[in-house]
């Protein structure tokens, strides 16, 4: 099995080559074979990963690293890279989740994009070529392809955001997150430049994941956290944490099952994924985690202070991953690596579910957005009500649902590090999550319907093909959690013990220099006592009731109290509504000072001198031109003569310069 | 090293000086009195007819041509006609695929219609 | 009383792909002339099928290293890449011919495949040369294949023109090169080339004879004016233009491949040890044919004539490689030949598919719009283009990487920077042509796209699909051509 790696991520490239190509022949011969190649691709692409899973499961825990190299690369002196994947604990559970949910979404897609005459093709196209990348970034096993794989990701997150670009505010969206990209790849490539020549410097001229974590502790520390901290601006721009966030709501543009699988489930989770391929260097470099922790914990207040006004359901779910995102990167900077992989899968069911039921939802209510024109939902898409139901319940954390496991475990590791005002901050954001999504709940699916009469008179359940994915979905949102029930409730973490080899501090010791940072975290850490585990646990569960409590009395009770609220605060209820000015902060320090610096380079350098002096060589080169081509005569007389003079010339030059 | 070349020399000075020295003779000695068939072009002692510049026939450069590849080709007989004992066998069978590449050609030529005048 | 003849020992399976192309070519014409086959592409297919067969049996004698006919024939990687390229050459010239039968109904003849297959394979044996003699007769059996092959189209004055000028010019630059080793020989008293390079080893002085020098830079003229190297490069835009158009594309990748692959067996291995102002004439042979060539592009608006002048700067590209020396440069100059069979086969078989009947479009006006109106078409041509201008992610701008950067590690920065300037300078008219082919309206109101037929479609497939793995997998390749470069046995 391990030999057919390679086809994981070839299938949905044969998807993109057949609809890319030929899709439009396609299309107009037989629209369902689009969908067909599409879904067949990831599909199968999924049922290989889960055979290699199983292959993976076979064997013992300190062998599961297997590499299968395709073919040589870029070869360039003794620089190599491969074309290689890496099948280990933390990219299996990657591929399996990114496939899993990619497969679901392709098949709610076919209803949802059913309308899409001429273009359905470009979509899957686009869809399949994501999956083809993001597959690539989590099998990767060296930092190139990788790379490879995090561009195609953002340019195909471009592409579908922008995908109804005949809206210029779409086609706008678009360019935002990917200029915003642009920043934090910079970043990223630096970085990675620097941990190549320094790591050249000690002969080491590879980007191979193995071979570079083996070598790192050679690296001065003072360039650990420099590379660290680049490679982090990378991420905080893919995964949408302060300062890079602002491309996300944004994104909320494209269609809505491409806000669940790209801009919620996958996609930008890839810098959870990175920081934990790397964290042999980041738990090298503890200043590089302190930052990554405080960044992710306020970026998960932010996110969640935003989203306690916004109207637009799906810019509520897009501020809910940002501050769900934060919560991960909490978890990895206060070293529970696990715990943030572990919230990254189970947040990947129940945000995709989310979204996806907001897109049910839209779809039956004519493409209305703004929660103040829906409500009352419950009684005329029972399932849709249902399943998303299940996925907020799982979001806050409800006891017994994935989040509820997952996110108490990043608390409780944030507690247990001694990082006290971070886990101050990550309870209070769990009583404000639970507040604003069941904010969301109360106003779509509660009270009375607001949307207009014509539009009400179509509300209808969604086709079978959207509803089929929610209910999985919903199941999985479910039950995801018990993959790692904590010691304390009984279980036995499992996902943990699963994905120790990859850690540099795990037992299995596949990756030398992981040894020495076993025993420091071993003396380091501080154990508090089972009780307040339990305490905390019992503490977050309350403040989340809180917040639904809250959410309920002034949601559906007391529905004028908000309106009063938002005006005796309305200071701060401004601020937020407004996304902090965060937007318009960066116009106004970055934006705006970088595009008169433009204007001047365009106007007064670039059009006045370098111009200048490219246009009057051009003009040379022209005139010289003009005139070279008049020896051209066409007579071969003149062409012989040319080449006897040539001749003479060598053999004057020769003999008379070259041999005395 | 030269200098065995010398003869060489003195052959090209005589060659030259015997036409340089004839030509200047016979316009010093010869009579100059010119008839109306002494400015006539010479050919092969028979009064001239017609226009001198007339196309030859393509025909006729083709079967020079065709006359002189084959006829240099048979030069290649000669070396092996020598040695052909010494070659034996695997000589005999070389020159048969000589000559069967000459007759793919012969037979192209034919089919062609290049050897026929009209 | 005879001479002791010695028989030399024959090896057969040495050149085996050459005598399946030879045998082909003498089939195709027997077929083609006692009419066995009516079919319109028959004749061609027979072509592809035995030149393919000759190609696999290439493989065969991967990995070899020696000689053959006693010295005659050096069997090694670099022959082999070298054939390689040529056999690929010649399959996508065949390809896009196919196709050019609607301007030029006589091309669908047995002499015609049969010339191409005899013009390959002076140029498979010139790579394999391991004789001065040899090389000199595999050059004239290529030369003058292609001298008739450029004025085939008899109807067409500016054919037959460009035949004539090309052949008179080729027997005036090949008494030289035939002179130019009458010299070598006078100076190092062998035609072998292993040998030479043994003489000159252990004798340095002769590098520095009157007669030494003389030979090779008479030599350098004869294979100069092939490569179409400055000052003997007039015939070049003359005969690329007048020959037909599929012919160009053929012997604008393939005379230089053949030629090139003589310069690096005599220049770059017996003479890499020639003192270095002499390399300084090599140098300035390369800075002038790389701008001369550019700078005569720049202004040309028949796009068949500016691919011509921009063979004369790819040539120059290739001096480079020369000039730098050394086994990572024969490397660069394979593998720059191999990308260079594809794009530039891939640019003409383009302009050998657009016009109107008996007319063929290569003027930049008759271009315009044509992107918007032909898409995939038009999508190729812009891979051509991008790779001609050395634009990654394309395979022209590995090929100029692997050059530039042998001459860099050689000490040779200037002539690098010189390059690159050149390739800007180029960057500029093979960009024209992409801009006129999206960004004007149509002008030529109808420009007749024939129905592509599966050849052309294969053929130009084949070459972009060719250009951008060497783009973005060049790993395969560049080891290949590492492992091909010419080491004397």
């Amino acid at each position: 099995m391990f030999d057919l790696v390679w086809l994981i991520p070839t299938l949905p490239a044969l998807g993109v080559l057949l609809n890319g190509l030929l899709g439009r022949k396609i299309e107009a011969a037989n629209k369902s074979l689009v969908h067909w190649i599409a879904c067949s691709a990831v599909g199968l692409s999924f049922f290989l990963t889960c055979l290699t899973f199983l292959e993976l499961l076979q064997l013992p825990a300190e062998l599961r690293l297997v590499e299968f190299t395709w073919f040589n690369w870029i070869s360039a002196g003794e620089f190599q890279s491969y074309w290689a994947y890496q099948i280990d604990p933390l990219s299996m559970v990657m591929c399996l989740f990114v496939t899993g949910v990619g497969f679901l979404i392709h098949i709610y897609s076919i209803g949802y994009m059913g309308h899409a005459e001429g273009r359905y093709y470009r979509y899957f196209t686009y869809l399949n070529l994501f999956m083809f990348s993001m597959i690539n970034l989590v099998l990767a096993n060296n930092f190139l392809l990788m790379f490879l794989g995090w561009e195609g990701v953002g340019f195909c997150s471009y592409l579908l955001i922008g995908f109804w670009f005949g809206n210029i505010d779409n086609a706008r969206a678009g360019k935002k997150a990917f200029i915003t990209n642009r920043i934090g790849d910079f970043a990223f490539l630096v970085g990675l430049f620097l941990l190549i020549t320094h790591l050249g410097k000690h002969g080491v001229w590879s980007v191979n994941f193995t071979e570079v974590f083996s070598h790192a502790s050679a690296l001065p520390p003072g360039i650990v956290t420099a590379v660290c901290l680049l490679f982090f601006i990378g991420c905080t721009a893919k995964s949408a944490q302060i300062p890079l966030y602002i491309w996300l709501p944004d994104a909320m543009a494209g269609p809505t099952p491409v806000s669940a699988l790209i801009h919620a489930a996958t996609m930008v989770t890839s810098g959870i994924y990175f920081v934990t391929r790397s964290n042999i260097l980041y738990q090298m470099s503890p200043l590089a985690l302190q930052v990554i922790a405080v960044v992710g914990a306020l970026t998960a207040l932010l996110a969640a202070s935003i989203a306690l006004t916004q109207n637009d359901i799906k810019r509520v779910l897009a501020y809910s991953t940002v501050s769900q995102l934060g919560y991960m990167f909490l978890g990895l900077g206060v070293g529970a690596f696990s715990a943030g992989i572990f919230h990254v899968v189970t947040h990947s069911f129940f945000k995709a579910l989310l979204f996806l039921c907001a897109g049910s939802v839209m779809h039956g209510l004519a493409n209305e957005q703004d929660m103040r024109f829906m409500g009352g939902m419950r009684k005329k898409m029972p399932v849709t009500y249902l399943t998303m139901l299940i996925g907020t319940l799982a979001i806050v954390g409800f006891p017994g649902l994935a989040g509820f496991f997952s996110k108490d475990e990043i608390l409780w590791k944030t507690f247990a590090s001694g990082h006290v005002l971070l886990w101050m901050i990550g309870v209070f954001t769990a009583g404000l999550t639970a507040f604003y999504m069941f904010r969301l709940i109360f106003m779509t699916f509660f009270n009375e319907c607001r949307a207009s009469r014509e539009v009400q008179a179509k509300i209808h359940e969604s086709p079978r093909t959207m509803t089929v994915p929610l209910i999985v979905l919903a199941a999985l949102s479910a039950i995801g959690g018990y993959i790692g029930v904590p010691h304390a409730l009984g279980g036995s973490n499992r996902i943990e013990h699963f994905l120790e080899p990859v850690m540099g501090t795990g037992p299995g010791k596949l990756i030398a220099g992981g040894e020495h940072l076993a025993q420091e975290a071993a003396h380091g850490a501080y154990h508090p006592s089972l009780a307040v585990e339990y305490l905390l646990m019992l503490l977050s569960v309350a403040i989340v009731l809180i917040g639904i409590g809250l959410a309920y009395t002034l949601y559906v009770k007391e529905r004028e109290r908000p309106v009063q609220l938002a005006e005796r605060f309305s200071g701060l209820y401004r601020l937020m509504f407004n996304k902090w000015y965060v937007d318009e902060l960066y116009g106004l320090i970055a934006v705006r000072p970088l595009h008169r610096a433009s204007l001047f380079l365009w106007k007064g350098i670039d059009v006045l001198i370098i111009d200048g002096v490219v246009n009057g060589l051009a003009r040379i080169f022209g005139w010289s031109g003009t005139w070279l081509r008049t020896v051209q005569t066409g007579y071969v007389q003149a062409y012989a003569v040319s080449l006897l003079l040539g001749v003479a010339g060598l053999m004057l030059y020769t003999l008379f310069v070259l041999v005395p | 090293m030269l200098l065995e070349y010398i003869p060489i020399l003195y052959l090209m000075l005589v060659a030259i000086g015997f036409g340089v020295i004839t030509v200047i003779l016979s316009s010093l000695i010869g009579p100059k009195k010119m008839t109306r068939e002494k400015a006539a072009s010479y050919e092969c002692g028979l009064p001239s007819e017609g226009f001198q510049y007339f196309q030859t026939p393509i025909k006729f450069y083709v079967f020079a041509l065709l006359f002189l590849i084959f006829d240099l080709e048979c030069i290649f007989l000669y070396p092996w006609a020598v040695h052909y004992n010494q070659l034996g066998l695997f000589g005999f069978v070389e020159m048969l695929i000589f000559i069967c590449i000459l007759l793919v050609c012969y037979v192209y030529v034919w089919k062609k219609g290049a050897l026929e005048w009209d | 009383m005879s001479p002791e003849f010695i028989l030399p020992a024959v090896n057969f399976q040495c050149i085996l792909p050459q005598i399946l192309l030879s045998l082909t070519a003498l089939l195709v014409l027997l077929v083609d002339v006692f009419g066995l086959v009516k079919k319109a592409n028959a004749l061609a297919l027979i072509t592809l099928a035995g030149v393919v067969f000759a190609t696999l049996t290439l493989f065969s004698g991967t990995g070899l290293q020696e000689t053959a006919f006693s010295g005659m024939i050096l069997v090694d990687g670099f022959s082999f890449f070298l054939n390689l390229t040529i056999c690929l050459i010649l399959i996508l010239t065949i390809l896009v011919s196919m196709n050019y039968q609607q301007f030029f109904p006589g091309i669908n003849s047995g002499e015609y495949y049969s010339l191409l297959i005899f013009a390959a394979v002076g140029m498979s044996f010139m790579a394999a040369a391991g004789n001065l003699i040899l090389l000199f007769v595999a050059l004239e059996l290529m030369s003058v294949s292609i001298y008739v092959l450029v004025g085939f189209h008899k109807d067409n004055l500016r054919s037959i023109e460009a035949a004539l000028k090309y052949f008179l010019m080729g027997a005036f630059a090949t008494s030289f090169l035939l002179l130019g080793f009458a010299f070598l020989y006078g100076a190092t008293g062998t035609m072998d080339l292993l040998t030479m390079t043994e003489f000159i080893r252990s004798n340095p002085e002769v590098l520095s004879s009157g007669l030494f020098l003389s030979g090779v830079l008479l030599t350098l003229t004869g294979l100069g004016f092939k490569i179409s190297m400055v000052p003997f490069h007039m015939w070049t835009p003359d005969v690329y233009e007048g020959a037909p158009t599929v012919i160009t594309g053929f012997m604008a990748t393939g005379v230089k491949a053949a030629a090139f692959a003589a310069l690096v067996r005599i220049f770059m291995v017996p003479l890499g040890s020639l003192p270095i102002d002499w390399s300084m004439l090599l140098w300035v042979a390369a800075v002038l044919t790389m701008t001369v060539g550019n700078i005569i592009a720049l202004v040309q608006d028949s796009i068949k004539r500016m691919l011509a002048y921009s063979g004369i700067a790819h040539a120059g590209y290739l001096l480079i490689g020369v000039v730098a020396g050394g086994e990572l440069a024969q490397a660069g100059i394979l593998y720059y030949l191999l990308v260079y069979a594809f794009m530039n086969i891939g640019a003409f078989g383009v302009l050998a598919l657009l016009g109107k009947k008996e007319t063929e479009y290569n003027t930049l006006q008759e271009f315009s719009g044509l992107g918007l109106k032909y898409p995939v078409l038009g999508l190729a041509m812009a891979v051509f283009m991008f790779s001609l201008a050395g634009i990654p992610p394309t395979g022209g701008f590995m090929g100029k990487l692997y050059i530039f950067s042998a001459a860099i590690k050689s000490g040779y920065v200037w002539l690098v920077v010189l390059g690159a300037l050149n390739s800007v300078i180029s960057i500029y008219y093979y960009l024209r042509v992409i801009v006129v082919m999206y960004f004007q309206e149509s002008g030529a109101e109808d420009v007749a796209f024939p129905a592509p037929s599966p050849a052309i479609t294969l053929g130009l497939g084949l070459a972009a699909a060719g250009i951008m793995i060497l783009g973005v997998f060049p790993s395969y390749f560049w080891v290949l051509a590492q492992n091909s470069v010419f080491v004397p046995m």
